[in-house]
């Protein structure tokens, strides 16, 4: 069983991530492959269980809002990619 | 290679440096040495960082001087490279960090430094943490020394092929499906992964957040002990991490386990299991025996066979999440020849990530999306509560849970890169122990066809000490962590 070229294209563009055609064609055989693997959580009866999102019984941790020196400007923006004065410089998001 | 190198363990170390029969500059200058002669055939180090780990060893010896010393005082260790270093790169193997230099130290880096031990290198690991061999790293391969065809394991692969081929005294890993435990087995190391929250994940690269914990790679369990003295307890930058006390943890150390009750779960001794692997695994089953502990065989656990899909879901759609944020905007690679900003961000992400980063993100997409949440990730959380409660049972019992690290001995460099399935399956005896968030140590346990073989053992939360005094009582009757390969 593979994946269809359309379901590959779907999942990647969900995360946003280019792929070449040859990615494409590689993800249709392994993910179906792993996705296989997956069926034996099929039998298992979880009827009534909860789920667990993270295994040490905390939440919501709350602390004093209190200011604290944070990073200086140069610091933060030291591994832009590209900048404009003391702003990040992104591409258009409307054209 | 026949370079004189210096062969210690944390204590020992200490010994030398408190009573001055060494000074620091010199212990470090000799493991810089180490790495300049062996890691060009090992590759366990993807920075050396000599300038400043020399700065720190004179700083270390002033510390010395002024009887200030504590045990992990002016000695060297490597740190794997997705824990964040200020001014240092911090890569984690990944094209897309190839650059990134942290404004920050991790909450583990600054403890280190706290301490005064002297950081010599960031380690080589797979990309963004994913992998078991180091071959998804976007640099180079790591070596095992014990076999330079085969792999270290992963994916702290350079922080145990770095430990076991002595260019360091000890070394930080992190684990999130048993990327400590598995390459200390494959390297004859011992490896330590803490109960979730132990130890603060501030300034570790995130891979899966529910899983991710940073832990020693030592010659032995009493330096085990040592680092966990360090680098454990809470930390308000990470609202994650465990308000529970730290013991000493070399307090507990004893040389007897009279009155211990350890089981071994049988669905760990899995199909495929190379013989020889078993036979040592066994072996060292019947030392723990010797040493007083009651050992019960054939506890079942039914529900690990399970534990491969729930990891597979839960870890990659965690890191589709974690990942999101390397899109070219704030730091790390961009693909900026463009003025279209989705293209901008598809090709950051299809240039910047490797192979299999990208096929968790797809993984854990598809896992999430709409019309397959119910079936599948909401499904791995369910099954997630049922390994939980079956290791709470077998706790009740047992004071620890005995397995193999991994079911077969250090495979080839480049047999199972084309098969992600078979790769993952040699995760398969580490996975459930970060899917319930308890404690696991991987120790030497002696070797099968001349290659090291990993014995895990499993506790409840915060039974660390358990871990370590179990480990310790092993490595008093055994000298498997004092065997060295020919580097």
């Amino acid at each position: 069983m593979k994946l269809s070229r359309e379901e590959v294209i779907h999942i990647a563009a969900l995360a946003r991530m280019g792929l070449s055609e040859a990615e494409i064609e590689k993800a249709r055989e392994q993910l179906a492959d792993i996705l296989e693997n997956f069926e034996v959580l099929k039998e298992v009866d979880t009827a009534n269980v909860p789920p667990t999102a993270q295994s040490i019984n905390l939440s919501n941790v709350m602390r004093d809002d209190v200011p604290r020196e944070s990073l200086a400007v140069e610091q933060v923006l030291a591994n832009a990619p590209d900048r404009e004065d003391d702003l990040f410089k992104l591409r258009p998001v409307l054209e | 290679m026949t370079d004189k190198h210096r062969d210690l363990t944390i204590h020992a170390a200490h010994e030398l440096l408190k009573a001055k029969k060494i000074s620091s500059v010199e212990l470090t200058q000799d493991y810089l040495a180490r790495i300049k002669a062996v890691d060009p055939q090992v590759r366990a180090v993807l920075t050396v960082t000599a300038e400043y780990a020399l700065e720190q060893a004179k700083k270390a010896d002033e510390r010395i001087a002024a009887g200030k010393a504590q045990p992990l005082t002016g000695v060297p260790f490597l740190i794997k490279d997705n824990m964040s270093t200020k001014g240092i790169k911090t890569t984690c193997g990944s094209k897309m960090l190839e650059n990134f230099v942290p404004p920050y130290n991790a909450t583990v880096v600054e403890k280190l430094h706290g301490a005064g031990a002297v950081m010599v290198g960031k380690a080589n690991m797979d990309e963004y943490a994913m992998g078991s061999s180091t071959e998804n790293s976007a640099f180079f391969t790591t070596h095992n020394p014990w076999d330079m065809s085969r792999v270290p394991g992963g994916s702290s692969g350079g922080s145990a092929a770095g430990v076991a081929a002595n260019e360091a005294v000890f070394a930080l890993g992190s684990d999130t499906g048993g990327s400590i435990r598995q390459p200390a087995g494959f390297c004859s190391v011992t490896g330590f992964k803490p109960t979730y929250g132990r130890v603060s994940r501030y300034g570790l690269v995130a891979f899966a957040s529910s899983l991710d914990q940073i832990g020693p790679l030592t010659k032995d369990a009493l330096d085990s002990a040592l680092v966990m003295n360090v680098i454990s307890g809470h930390d308000p930058a990470d609202s994650t991490s465990a308000a529970e006390p730290v013991p000493d943890y070399t307090k507990g150390l004893t040389k007897d386990l009279k009155g211990m009750k350890i089981g071994i779960p049988k669905e760990y001794f899995v199909e495929g299991m190379q013989p020889e692997v078993d036979a040592v695994v066994k072996e060292a089953i019947k030392q723990l025996e010797a040493l007083g502990a009651k050992v019960e065989w054939g506890v079942s656990l039914p529900q690990t066979p399970h534990a491969l899909a729930v990891y597979y879901i839960i870890a990659p759609s965690e890191a589709s999440a974690n990942l999101a944020r390397y899109d070219g905007s704030k730091y790390g690679y961009a693909y900026l020849d463009t003025d279209n900003m989705w293209e901008g961000m598809e090709k950051t992400k299809q240039f910047g990530f490797g192979p299999e980063v990208k096929r968790r993100i797809m993984l854990g997409n598809y896992a999430l999306s709409s019309g397959y949440y119910d079936a599948y990730y909401l499904k791995a959380q369910k099954v997630r509560t049922l390994i939980r409660r079956e290791f709470d049972a077998a706790f009740e019992k047992y004071d620890a849970l005995v397995t193999p690290t991994s079911p077969t001995v250090p495979f080839k460099i480049g047999e199972r890169a084309d098969d992600p399935l078979s790769m993952y399956l040699s995760d398969v005896c580490t996975l459930p122990v970060n899917i319930a968030g308890i404690p696991g140590i991987s120790i030497p346990a002696g070797f099968a066809k001349g290659l090291p073989v990993g014995l895990q053992i499993i506790g409840k939360s915060f039974a660390e000490e358990t871990l370590l005094k179990i480990s310790y009582a092993f490595q008093q009757v055994t000298d498997w962590h004092t065997k060295r390969p020919e580097v």
